[in-house]
């Protein structure tokens, strides 16, 4: 273990010496300023110089010691001597103080207290329903250009962007409403089956998938997967200045980004649940005619008594609601993302949860709606 | 004759089958500055990652001092590249830390010191650079400028053996870049630290410069070693002196006229 230490001498009434011995390095416990701090505190307005000679090696802690010393000499009156000191150590000092202070530098304090609290959280909520209702806005605009032919984005990224929200979702998609008819086959048997009507798993699982469960599992998977890359990436675009570069040249970044991710999912999510409503029936075919002694041809029969067209209209209805709801909370973070990229990273998780719970809200007022009109 | 710190030998490097540079062999000595100076694309940047262990060679090797940086355990080069402190084109700070946290880090990993002492020492190398005040800032809410000295600052967080710089004075205007190379000038001056510098900035190489290789995109290779001065003066190569006289015609045309 290597030593090092600070001792402080006493020369005479005006003079004290400050002996430095060791290594100063990492690795090291190196001497508390305070101690010394205390022992200065006794010898007001003396001078102090150095004596070094059995120093052997040093690092920043050295220099933070003797600047420590510094910084207490100058307040308290003590005339410092540095020459003594390495000269690379007295080069970082003299660089340490080269610089002044800035005082508009120090933040501002946190306001403090209950009511500040509230009225901040109040404020920040105001701002953020304004921006939805504003963003919002502005793609219903959008989408008025569209209509009458004046918004312009290309072709070609409406087709990149369903080819990416279409197809390439079907194996994620195909895994999970298989899974889901499984499962609610498998739940609605334990319960059937006590009353000898295994048969009604059919129902149960062509009418779940159909009108509810098809929509909102395709929903929530293109919520974690489609929204999140919207959201990242128009976030980067706008780390990048891309989104600037749209402005200045006078397209609309609405119009030429978010209008087509827009379209591009409210055309293929309908398409992703009608698909998944049909895997989710084979799922539950798979368990009732290997578990429930149901026959194949009487499990198609009774899903399509059960079934009629009205109730897969249901599920499409939903499912385009749930594709906008997507889209715009998935753009909207993109659009709205900070310029660091810890922002950008805020903006896929804050995309990730407005499009699951919107989707979940959506689905209930759309169900009470639907039972209101009877649908 | 000043100890050689980094020898490189016969380094090729390659982006698959895309051979940016070969057969560069060059030593950096303790205490230069030393400019890897080069056009656009010539590979400048993807020879400091090469230098600091970002990415491996293609062939060739890569010397700190008695070790060979591609032919040891991982653990070992971690050891060694922990003892170099970088900064890189635009600051690269973490940007959910706060400046003193971003300088902070690496002393909480590597070291055993205390919370306080930490805190001494984030503060201490904010002020090297001149950024007191700022330590509760979050790099986005500072400029480049600041974000580039807050990135000198954590490259000296743990006192490195040697610092490397990638373009630093990339995006200052000319007084905040002079300002940089003297504070760069100022630290090697106290701390003796070698300083690899990558850049095509002229007056800051002339400025700083004590040794340079000049790398050439059209012959895949180093054409030039020496002070940036000297090379000015006494370099033939038309290339080279195409880019330190910024394209215009040679001196001795010049002179010719």
């Amino acid at each position: 273990m290597k030593v090092c230490s600070a001792t402080l001498l006493r020369n005479d009434d005006n003079s004290a010496q400050l002996v430095l011995v060791g290594d100063w390095v990492m690795g090291n416990t190196v001497p508390n300023f305070q101690t010394l701090q205390l022992a200065l505190q006794a010898l007001p307005n003396i001078s102090l110089n150095f004596q070094t000679e059995l120093l052997v090696s040093w690092d920043s802690r050295f220099v933070l010691y003797i600047y420590q010393l510094q910084n207490h000499c100058q307040q308290n009156n003590i005339t410092l001597d540095l020459s003594h000191l390495p000269t690379a150590a007295q080069g970082l000092l003299r660089q340490v103080s080269a610089f002044p202070v800035r005082e508009s530098g120090h933040k501002q304090p946190a306001v403090k207290g209950v009511f500040a609290g509230i009225g901040l959280k109040s404020q920040k909520l105001m701002q953020k329903s304004q921006a939805i209702f504003s963003f919002v806005g502005e793609v219903c605009l959008s989408l008025s250009r569209l209509v009458r032919g004046k918004a312009s984005f290309r072709q070609q990224d409406l087709w990149l962007m369903m080819q990416d929200c279409g197809p390439n979702a079907l194996g994620i998609v195909t895994l999970i409403s298989v899974l889901v008819g499984l499962i609610l086959a498998f739940v609605g048997a334990m319960q059937l089956k006590i009353f000898g009507a295994q048969i009604y798993v059919a129902n149960l699982v062509g009418l779940g998938m159909a009108r509810e469960m098809g929509a909102m599992m395709t929903a929530i998977i293109m919520a974690g997967r489609t929204g999140a890359a919207y959201a990242s990436q128009l976030g980067s675009m706008q780390v990048n200045e891309e989104i600037d570069a749209l402005k200045t040249l006078g397209i609309s970044p609405i119009d030429f980004l978010v209008l087509p991710r827009l379209i591009a999912l409210v055309i293929m999510l309908p398409l992703l649940c009608l698909y998944a409503d049909l895997l989710g029936i084979i799922g539950g075919l798979l368990v009732s005619v290997s578990l429930l002694d149901v026959s194949l041809m009487e499990y198609v029969t009774q899903t399509q008594s059960a079934l009629q067209l009205g109730d897969f209209a249901t599920g499409l209805i939903k499912s385009s609601v749930f594709g906008v709801l997507v889209a715009i909370s998935g753009c909207m973070s993109g659009m709205q993302s900070g310029r660091s990229s810890s922002s950008v990273g805020d903006a896929a998780t804050s995309a990730v949860v407005a499009g699951i719970v919107s989707i979940v809200i959506a689905d209930a007022s759309l169900t009470i709606i639907y039972q209101i009109i009877g649908l | 004759m000043k100890p050689v710190q980094i020898e490189v030998k016969n380094l090729t490097m390659a982006y698959d089958d895309f051979i940016i540079q070969e057969n560069l062999n060059f030593k950096i000595h303790q205490g230069d500055v030393f400019i890897i100076m080069g056009g656009n694309g010539c590979g400048k940047s993807t020879l400091l990652r090469h230098l600091l262990g970002l990415k491996s060679p293609k062939a060739g090797e890569v010397w700190y001092q008695q070790t060979n940086l591609w032919q040891m355990p991982e653990h070992d080069r971690h050891t060694i590249m922990r003892r170099n402190g970088v900064m890189y084109q635009s600051g690269a700070l973490w940007s959910s830390l706060t400046l003193a946290e971003n300088i902070a880090l690496p002393l909480q990993e590597y070291t055993d010191l205390s919370q306080d002492e930490i805190k001494g020492l984030a503060y201490l190398k904010l002020a090297l650079v001149g950024l007191v005040g700022f330590e509760e800032y979050y790099p986005a809410e500072i400029s480049g400028g600041m974000q580039k000295r807050a990135g000198l600052a954590r490259a000296l967080a743990l006192d490195p053996d040697i610092l490397f710089f990638d373009e630093p004075s990339a995006g200052l205007d000319p007084v905040s870049a002079k300002l940089l190379d003297d504070l760069i000038l100022s630290i090697q001056a106290s701390l003796g630290t070698t300083i690899v510098v990558v850049t095509h900035d002229l007056p800051s190489l002339f400025a700083i410069g004590t040794d340079a290789i000049f790398l050439d995109s059209s012959s895949k290779t180093l054409i030039a070693q020496g002070a940036p001065k000297v090379l000015l003066q006494e370099c033939q190569n038309p290339i080279l002196q195409q880019f330190l006289n910024r394209g215009e015609p040679l001196a001795q045309e010049k002179m010719k006229l």
